[in-house]
């Protein structure tokens, strides 16, 4: 008893591989291929993060905004910092580090929170943690809309001639946090401390850039100690930040002349007059940008090629 | 012609944790020594399926079915060999997998399409088909956790089914919704196969293979033990679960369990009829039980093949007016036929020595399963059983056909046409 079955046309069939070992080419063409996908999981989080509450989607505005506030009060009141423009100077810094803390917080535990659709689903994993980094740049943007009103409300002109700068250093930031996101939501399936430990991590990480207090502050630590220079210097979150502001707030002018005990930097047992940014002319920007740029994408292919090796096992282990 | 799934040499290697350790503090304290047992769910499975064929995975609970399943979804990474796959794939695991119940099924929708790999064209393009599929037009712009479990199904088969696959993956999601969603899930699956598709179901229940597959593999503790037409596998499958012990409804033990006490016992609790039983003084007991075949070269019969059962007594003592009654008992116990020489007219008399009785079967019109063969010697009048054999032997039939069920009724379909007058 046979039928006949009418076979369709199978001319260019897609022909896909499944093997313990899939070389890191297909993976980065699985996640291109891939990339609706993760344009529907970022619009689920947006959608899904706030729902529920009263005041739902205009949460990823107020939430920035009043921690912006709570920082510029204790900085400015409690703590005396004498920039001009705090408010500014902050949100100048806090636009790069919250799209850096905003992708980590939540993709450590992401595959975990996900287990469902990892146990039942194929589909490259990694979009999963590069949804939230997505997340985090659409927060990012919406933030950048207050930035323009602050702007405007300080009536500060962003230094044009560094905006190729601040995009250089946004899309070093957006690897950066897409490398960790990737590492950190991986390991987290083997070790479930990741998630509690990035928490702690990235609350010493916010005070590793110049974001609350200002750059010059360390020029004097700087001076003194070389080996502190070096480490402080090869932070790669470091050159993002000085890098938006140098852009953002590079227009406000320091008072001219004025010099503040225990902030205008001492060379030579002279006071010198107070500068907030680094003073350097726009090449080492570049250039620390340009060496970020290169270590975050290594740091993104190692994070993929570690991802890949354990991956075969997330059904397994969650 | 390409296969469309080709299975090469695939193992899978698990590791079973006695405890799993997943916080910094248990690794440390526990390094060293690995608290976990290496069990291969798969072993070195080999087979190819062609396009347009429908493979049937099955296997009893934790053989290592769902992990090939899931391997070929690419779920699961195997341990060695590669799985090769052409064409668009969609697997049907769990249904709605993924669903997220703050969004409306709208939204649900278009993630759960695109988790299963469709772009966002072709989700518009089906988005109508799938609402209509689901029956859902009234409350698709709903938040799905206000559906309710029906819907909540319903819809995520509407979206697995639409998304078109070349290969179709189900893991024995068809027992899912009510009777006649089931149908329509049947249905769709039957427009697959028409439509030249390739679709592998994994399911424990041989009568869904027997409907809707060309061909089964069946896998036990990871390894494959049979790949052929339906009939043929779904014979080494149960050979399997036999050989195993685990076929819970076939009675075990064959000692000479002959003159038991009673009806109640012969009967075994399945609610079958027994005759009134006060059995007599083993003045007979049955030696010997044994079949005949048709064909010597098969151990099984095809439906509306003859059976002989041939018995073998040894009398001790002469008795007289005596009926041989035989019981066939279906696969879960229950009573299907049950007869004796009296219903016949013919009586006899025993005499002290030995002696062999055939019952005779000149059609077995019975479908697939193993089947049982209660033998009893009793008094021509009923009430005393002198001698009871169960199980007196087993016997199985395996069908080539398609048809389900337990009685191989001969059928035809004939149309009418009806023509209109003038």
């Amino acid at each position: 008893m046979t039928t006949m079955i009418p076979t369709r046309d199978r001319g260019d069939l897609p022909q896909r591989v499944v093997s313990a070992k899939v070389s890191l080419r297909h993976r980065i063409a699985d996640i291109w291929g891939s990339r609706e996908l993760l344009g529907f999981l970022v619009r689920k989080e947006l959608k899904v993060r706030y729902k529920n509450s009263v005041l739902g989607f205009l949460w990823s505005f107020l939430n920035p905004a009043l921690i912006l506030i709570i920082y510029y009060v204790v900085f400015k009141y409690f703590l005396h910092n004498a920039t001009p423009d705090f408010a500014l100077f902050l949100f100048a810094g806090l636009l790069p580090w919250n799209l850096f803390n905003n992708s980590l917080l939540t993709s450590s535990g992401v595959l975990v929170a996900h287990a469902g659709i990892v146990k039942k689903v194929a589909f490259p994993r990694e979009i999963l943690a590069l949804a939230q980094v997505g997340t985090a740049m659409c927060y990012f943007f919406f933030q950048t809309c207050i930035l323009v009103i602050f702007l405007a409300g300080f009536q500060v002109v962003p230094v044009f001639r560094y905006v190729p700068l601040l995009l250089f250093a946004f899309v070093c930031d957006v690897i950066l946090s897409a490398a960790l996101a990737i590492f950190l939501s991986a390991v987290n399936v083997y070790l479930r401390d990741v998630q509690h430990l990035v928490e702690v991590l990235l609350v010493a990480l916010f005070f590793s850039p110049p974001t609350v207090y200002a750059f010059a502050n360390l020029t004097k630590i700087m001076h003194d100690h070389v080996w502190f220079k070096w480490v402080y210097e090869s932070n790669p979150l470091m050159w993002i930040v000085v890098s938006f502001q140098r852009c953002l707030y590079g227009n406000v002018v320091p008072p001219a002349g004025k010099l503040i005990k225990n902030l205008s930097p001492v060379v030579n047992g002279h006071l010198q007059p107070y500068q907030v940014l680094p003073t350097w002319g726009a090449v080492p920007y570049w250039v620390g940008l340009g060496g970020v740029f290169v270590g975050s994408i290594v740091l993104l292919l190692l994070a993929m090629l570690i991802f890949g090796r354990v991956e075969g096992n997330f059904a397994e282990e969650l | 012609m390409n296969a469309a799934i080709e299975i090469q040499h695939l193992s899978k290697r698990f590791r079973l944790y006695k405890e799993k350790y997943t916080s910094l503090k248990e690794r440390v304290v526990h390094a060293g020594h690995l608290p976990f047992e290496e069990f291969w769910a798969l072993k070195d499975i080999h087979l190819d399926v062609m396009p347009g064929e429908t493979l049937g995975i099955l296997g009893r609970n934790g053989s290592g079915k769902s992990t090939l399943l899931k391997c070929i979804a690419g779920i699961l990474q195997p341990t060695s060999g590669q799985i090769l796959l052409r064409g668009q794939l969609a697997a049907m695991l769990e249904l709605g997998a993924g669903f997220q119940p703050e969004m409306s099924g709208r939204d649900n929708i278009f993630l759960n399409a695109s988790l299963l790999g469709l772009s966002r064209k072709e989700i518009e393009r089906s988005f109508d088909a799938i609402v209509a599929f689901a029956e859902l037009e009234q409350f698709i712009d709903n938040q799905v956790r206000f559906y309710s479990s029906g819907m909540y199904v319903r819809l995520g088969f509407a979206v697995a089914v639409n998304v078109n696959p070349d290969i179709l993956l189900v893991d024995e999601v068809l027992a899912v919704g009510d009777e006649r969603f089931q149908a329509k899930c049947l249905e769709r699956i039957h427009q697959f196969q028409e439509e030249g598709r390739t679709i592998v179901v994994v399911s424990h229940a041989a009568d869904v293979m027997r409907s809707i597959c060309s061909r089964v593999a069946v896998i036990d503790a990871g390894e494959l033990i049979s790949l052929a037409p339906p009939g043929e596998a779904i014979r080494a499958f149960r050979d399997r679960l036999i050989e195993t012990g685990e076929a819970g409804a076939l009675p075990g033990g064959e000692d000479e369990a002959a003159v038991v006490a009673a009806g109640q016992a012969a009967a075994g609790g399945s609610g079958a009829k027994a005759p009134a039983v006060v059995h007599g003084e083993r003045r007979v007991a049955v030696t010997d039980c044994r079949l005949e075949l048709p064909s010597p070269d098969r151990e099984y019969v095809f439906p509306g093949e003859s059976v002989t059962i041939v018995v073998d007594l040894k009398v001790r003592s002469r008795i007289a007016n005596v009926a041989f009654g035989c019981s066939i008992f279906g696969q879960n116990g229950g009573l299907l036929f049950d007869c004796d020489s009296t219903m016949l007219g013919d009586q006899f008399d025993l005499e002290e020595g030995a002696c062999s009785v055939m019952f005779q079967f000149q059609e077995m019109p019975l479908l697939d399963g193993r089947y049982t063969v209660n033998i009893r010697v009793q008094e021509g009048g009923g009430g005393v059983v002198h001698a009871l054999k169960e199980p007196a032997a087993t016997f199985e039939v395996v069908n080539p056909g398609k048809a389900t069920g337990v009685v191989a009724l001969p059928f035809a379909v004939h149309v009418k046409t009806q023509r209109p007058d003038g």
